[in-house]
């Protein structure tokens, strides 16, 4: 299944490694961690009230809704985090270290 | 003079401008990464596309303003990537990464701009859903598109930009709905001729788009989006003439205006009112920006929203003001030229809220079990359980009942509607039931920031 964002330019950018759920995803330079998470999946993280997934809404940093963990159980907010390479994303359940 | 300046965008570039103009090296805070605001937002270092590909006909200003800001790196005092999340009188909070600063300052000129003005409907939380804004920034500043047949539903002139910036990256754009009616922008046509070549700038939009034949709908109401697989397939809407009708879509982009950010304002206890035209509480400042609060000054959207031009000259008079309280001399014909210029683009603005409402009476509609506050989870049900079952009187009494608005957002997203769903269902005026307090931090600080003694 395709992500939620599909690139319309700029893909001549050098290829960077991440982690996401556990899967080596291949991603771009400069790309936030929504775009990089979101080009090739459909969830940033789940509600906690059990209504499903989520996958921010304003890009601006104003909703909080597109907040991810590291697997070291760091909180970072998705749309206005820059990718780096080897970041390790958990989207599902809150890791507990 | 100790002068902070909060945002970068249009209006807080050209106040920290003739501060420095004036011999003062300003404190600037912004929150991202790079100048430029949201309007004026910069791609980053390895992106190519030209300025024209990613500000259009307002590439020129874009240009301007970056550039002009680049020159007074060396005489300001930038601290980009850092959130003002608190305030109290003589003293501003700021965090950049887990680093919390004190700021002293003898006057602060806040330019903290608007986000979307929301009014949720049924599946607003789906994946795929998205802010108008947003779908601008993903174009803007990431070079994608929020899915490759996207639908736009709102009203305000955003909604008949972003769709022609889709148009024109080649997305296969699905429909603009929007909720307001050609009628209503008939009415407000003498307004908006106080700007005539904003005007037909936004006419030629809506020609291109007819042109790529895009459909355009107005009068609609918006009734839920359907989901499957867990993203969005398409929007259900009832057309003009009751009719309800269903658009198959991968993406949906909604917004309804904007509304200012206020918080810190708010913090600091100026003094606001009542907005009757854009339904909204407001800081309250004179025609140069001066809050009710001696050395805070307002510009730009985070005052009142008239737009990136409209924040330039804000930015500027709002310094202005700035340095004539604290005794310099300013010449009058420099402010009094500013106020001129604003005039037309207040009226602008008037006729846009008129144009293009906040579609307020879809507020009673939502259904029940629709979730209206997306951080706690709670209903448009549990807003009115609160205004008749707990008899609520007014939003921050709801709020602490049944917490719309208690989130990490604090209220950016829902609480315009549920102040509406709030009046709406006791039967009083959005007057009346008020609006939530600002509480800081203004938004989420990080779990390891490090607290200076004073604070903590």
């Amino acid at each position: 299944m395709s992500g939620l964002l599909r690139r319309i330019a700029e893909d001549q950018r050098q290829t960077l490694r991440i982690t996401v759920d556990g899967t080596e995803v291949a991603v771009l330079e400069n790309d936030t961690l929504l775009t990089a998470i979101l080009t090739v999946g459909t969830r940033l993280r789940q509600g906690e009230f059990g209504d499903g997934d989520r996958a921010g809404f304003c890009l601006m940093g104003a909703c909080q809704d597109c907040w991810v963990w590291t697997e070291a159980g760091d909180r970072l907010r998705a749309c206005s985090t820059t990718v780096m390479p080897e970041m390790r994303i958990v989207t599902g359940a809150v890791p507990w270290p | 003079m100790a002068v902070i300046v909060i945002g970068a965008g249009p209006a807080g570039t050209r106040a920290a401008e003739r501060l420095v103009k004036d011999g003062i090296r300003p404190v600037v805070i912004d929150e991202s990464e790079r100048q430029g605001g949201q309007i004026y937002r910069r791609q980053p270092d390895n992106f190519r596309r030209p300025p024209s590909a990613l500000y259009g006909s307002e590439a020129g200003k874009a240009v301007a303003l970056h550039r002009d800001f680049e020159a007074l790196r060396p005489q300001i005092d930038y601290r980009p990537n850092t959130l003002a999340w608190g305030v109290r009188p003589g003293t501003l909070l700021t965090v950049s990464g887990d680093s919390v600063e004190e700021v002293a300052y003898d006057q602060m000129i806040i330019a903290s701009g608007a986000t979307d003005r929301i009014m949720p409907f049924p599946g607003w939380t789906v994946p795929g859903v998205f802010s108008l804004g947003a779908a601008q920034i993903a174009l803007k500043a990431q070079a994608c598109a929020i899915g490759s047949a996207p639908v736009f539903l709102g009203t305000g002139p955003l909604l008949y930009l972003v769709a022609w910036q889709y148009l024109k990256a080649g997305v296969a754009v699905q429909g603009i709905l929007d909720t307001s009616s050609f009628r209503q922008r008939v009415f407000a046509l003498k307004q908006l001729a106080a700007r005539p070549r904003t005007l037909i700038q936004g006419m030629r939009y809506l020609a291109d788009l007819k042109r790529a034949r895009v459909r355009v709908e107005t009068g609609i109401v918006p009734l839920r989006v359907d989901a499957k697989d867990g993203r969005v397939a398409g929007i259900a809407w009832r057309d003009r003439s009751g009719r309800e009708q269903l658009t198959h879509a991968d993406a949906l982009g909604m917004g309804y205006g904007l509304r200012s950010e206020t918080q810190l304002a708010d913090l600091l206890k100026c003094d606001f009112s009542f907005d009757a035209r854009a339904r909204q509480w407001l800081p309250t400042v004179d025609m140069d920006g001066r809050s009710s609060v001696r050395g805070v000054y307002l510009a730009g959207d985070g005052a009142l929203v008239r737009g990136a031009d409209a924040a330039e000259l804000a930015g500027v008079l709002a310094a202005c003001a700035a340095l004539a309280d604290a005794g310099r001399a300013v010449p009058g014909h420099e402010m009094q030229a500013l106020r001129d210029k604003l005039v037309p683009m207040s009226r602008f603005r008037n006729g846009l809220e008129a144009g293009f409402p906040w579609p307020s009476a879809l507020a009673a509609t939502i259904p029940d079990e629709t979730m209206v506050c997306r951080c706690e989870g709670v209903t448009a049900g549990d807003i009115r359980h609160a205004a008749k079952g707990l008899d609520a009187p007014e939003l921050n009494r709801a709020k602490s009942l049944m917490r719309p608005g208690m989130g990490r957002c604090q209220g950016r997203m829902c609480g315009l509607a549920a102040a509406e769903i709030l009046a709406a269902a006791r039967g009083v005026s959005v007057e009346a039931v008020g609006r939530l307090r600002g509480a800081a931090p203004v938004k989420p600080l990080p779990i390891t920031a490090r607290l200076p003694d004073s604070v903590a």
